[in-house]
């Protein structure tokens, strides 16, 4: 859900083009979550409920810090922990705030049958609009990140709106705000990308090697990036995708294959019409029913039955 | 129209077969146009039929189950008319007779031709496809039982079960216009002796062998 319905670049099951007459003067946002900075504080979850106004089930504890275990249509965020032994021995404990990634490329909106019930803003912003959804659940097969939940109690879909009703008017998202070590910021890509370029320095210059930056280019890049540690094994992140894009089967599902399709129906019907306007009717005539009436009177004489001397070539 | 009414008529399905017959065809058009409201944006106004995008999602499952429940009574009865053998692969082959209405040219047809065999194949086939890949996107229930590469694979494969089938259909409403009496005959039950005589002539004499027993079949 959200305020502005101006500056809308994609929009789910639709095929003219989109209300797009406003333009984001600065250029697209991002949120960018440094897992190096990240102390697993949950404020992020806390601030999210708190600003969309969602209270989750009571769960029970799993065993582990993840808590709530997994996101859940009103737990949109979640601090994933991941115990990694190192080379060296040591442990390092990963902690990797989850949620949507809001993709360039949307496998959610893509899969989506419903028209307007996905929208990408020209900010980069990935929203669902759920008074437009149908409880379908092709949401979950497009998204390449695992991300949108059902609602077992109204079947619509939810997931991270980016706050796109504060970033709307001009406020950054409630995570970011309840942040209390500033793994959380916000604000231009371009800007995201520079604060994430002097992070990754940083990093290199005190021991990790392979620290970058999180922006997968298999989905078009993404308006949530993460500054990680071990860049080259995202996997290691509670299962981060290494190279994350729309499936081929969704893309075959979803995409040249409809219009083909549909084409392909719409073919055959017309081969139809065009076969009776060209050929016509196959009809049984006198000659027909004649041949019949003999094959029967030969039946019940008990001959057998020869074929029939009025056929026609 | 005094000799029509005279002449005698020939059995070809009982009320029961198509009663059960245009069960599972209303249940195709349902089925088809729920679905085909989900799979392309240009049709999505098709849902309005249903109710709304959401009913018809709710929908389309349990009209998929009605079809398949339906048609497997028809399945059962016309099972084993419907193996192929020699002479409906060579009647296939010659297709560019069956569509010029050259049917002289071809083999004696059973109770069905080549075709009809062919579309029961199809239909089989692709409600197999479609009821296993649709219990797996069926989200309300058992897509959560289900890993989201096969759901992905399930969904891909329900598209191009339903495609086919649509495609295939779309032949058999126009085969049921194009050769005529065919309509009658579901409608109805029966065809004229010629119309058997014409388009089924290995069934006309194994069914009036039938009637006269004394009879050896040539």
């Amino acid at each position: 859900m959200a305020l502005q319905s101006l500056d809308i670049v994609r929009r789910s099951a639709t095929t003219t083009p989109e209300p797009g007459v406003r333009q984001p003067a600065v250029g697209p946002v991002a949120k960018l979550i440094d897992t190096t900075k990240c102390i697993g504080c949950k404020a992020c979850q806390v601030a999210c409920m708190e600003w969309n106004d969602l209270r989750d089930e009571i769960g029970t504890n799993v065993g582990v810090y993840d808590n709530p275990p997994d996101l859940t249509e009103a737990s949109w965020t979640v601090m994933r922990f991941a115990e990694y032994e190192n080379p060296k021995g040591d442990l390092e404990w990963l902690i990797r705030k989850d949620g949507c990634m809001h993709c360039a490329d949307p496998g959610c909106l893509k899969a989506c049958p419903s028209p307007g019930a996905i929208v990408q803003y020209s900010n980069g912003i990935v929203d669902f609009h759920e008074e437009n959804c149908i409880g379908c659940g092709y949401c979950i097969a497009g998204c390449p990140f695992d991300i949108p939940r059902i609602s077992k109690r109204d079947k619509k879909a939810y997931k991270c709106t980016l706050c796109s009703d504060r970033v709307a008017v001009g406020l950054e998202p409630a995570c970011i705000q309840a942040c209390p070590t500033g793994a959380l910021v916000f604000g231009t890509k371009e800007d995201m990308k520079l604060h994430a370029a002097e992070r990754v320095a940083d990093l290199k210059s005190r021991g990790f090697e392979q620290a970058g930056l999180y922006d997968p280019p298999g989905v078009g890049g993404t308006h949530v990036m993460y500054v990680l540690h071990h860049a080259d094994q995202p996997q290691l992140y509670a299962g981060l995708a290494p190279d994350p894009h729309i499936s081929t089967l969704v893309g075959l599902w979803k995409g040249a294959s409809k219009p083909i399709a549909l084409a392909a129906m719409a073919l055959t019907a017309l081969a139809g019409f065009f076969h009776f306007v060209r050929v016509g009717n196959n009809e049984t005539d006198e000659r027909d029913e004649t041949a019949a009436r003999q094959g029967l009177d030969a039946a019940r004489r008990g001959a057998p039955q020869g074929r029939n001397p009025e056929q026609r070539p | 129209m005094s000799d029509t009414e005279a002449r005698p008529t020939v059995e070809r399905y009982g009320a029961g077969e198509r009663t059960n017959h245009w069960l599972v065809a209303l249940g195709f058009v349902l089925a088809a146009l729920s679905g085909l409201a989900l799979f392309h944006p240009a049709l999505f106004w098709l849902s309005s039929l249903f109710g709304s995008g959401t009913w018809t999602s709710i929908l389309h499952p349990f009209i998929g189950l009605f079809m398949l429940v339906v048609f497997l009574p028809l399945a059962a009865s016309v099972w084993d008319d419907n193996r192929m053998r020699p002479a409906d692969w060579q009647w296939l082959r010659q297709f560019k007779d069956v569509v010029n209405n050259r049917e002289e040219r071809l083999p004696e047809v059973g109770r069905y031709n080549g075709g009809q065999k062919l579309l029961f194949l199809v239909i089989v086939v692709c409600l197999a496809g479609l009821l296993l890949s649709g219990l797996v996107m069926w989200r309300a229930y058992f897509s959560l039982y289900f890993p989201i590469g096969l759901i992905r694979l399930a969904s891909l494969l329900h598209a191009v079960c339903a495609f086919v089938l649509i495609c295939a259909i779309l032949v058999h409403v126009y085969a049921a216009i194009w050769v005529k009496g065919s309509l009658h005959a579901m409608l109805r039950g029966t065809v004229t002796p010629g119309w058997a005589w014409k388009h089924h002539r290995a069934w006309f004499r194994q069914i009036t062998h039938a009637a006269h027993p004394r009879t050896g079949p040539d």
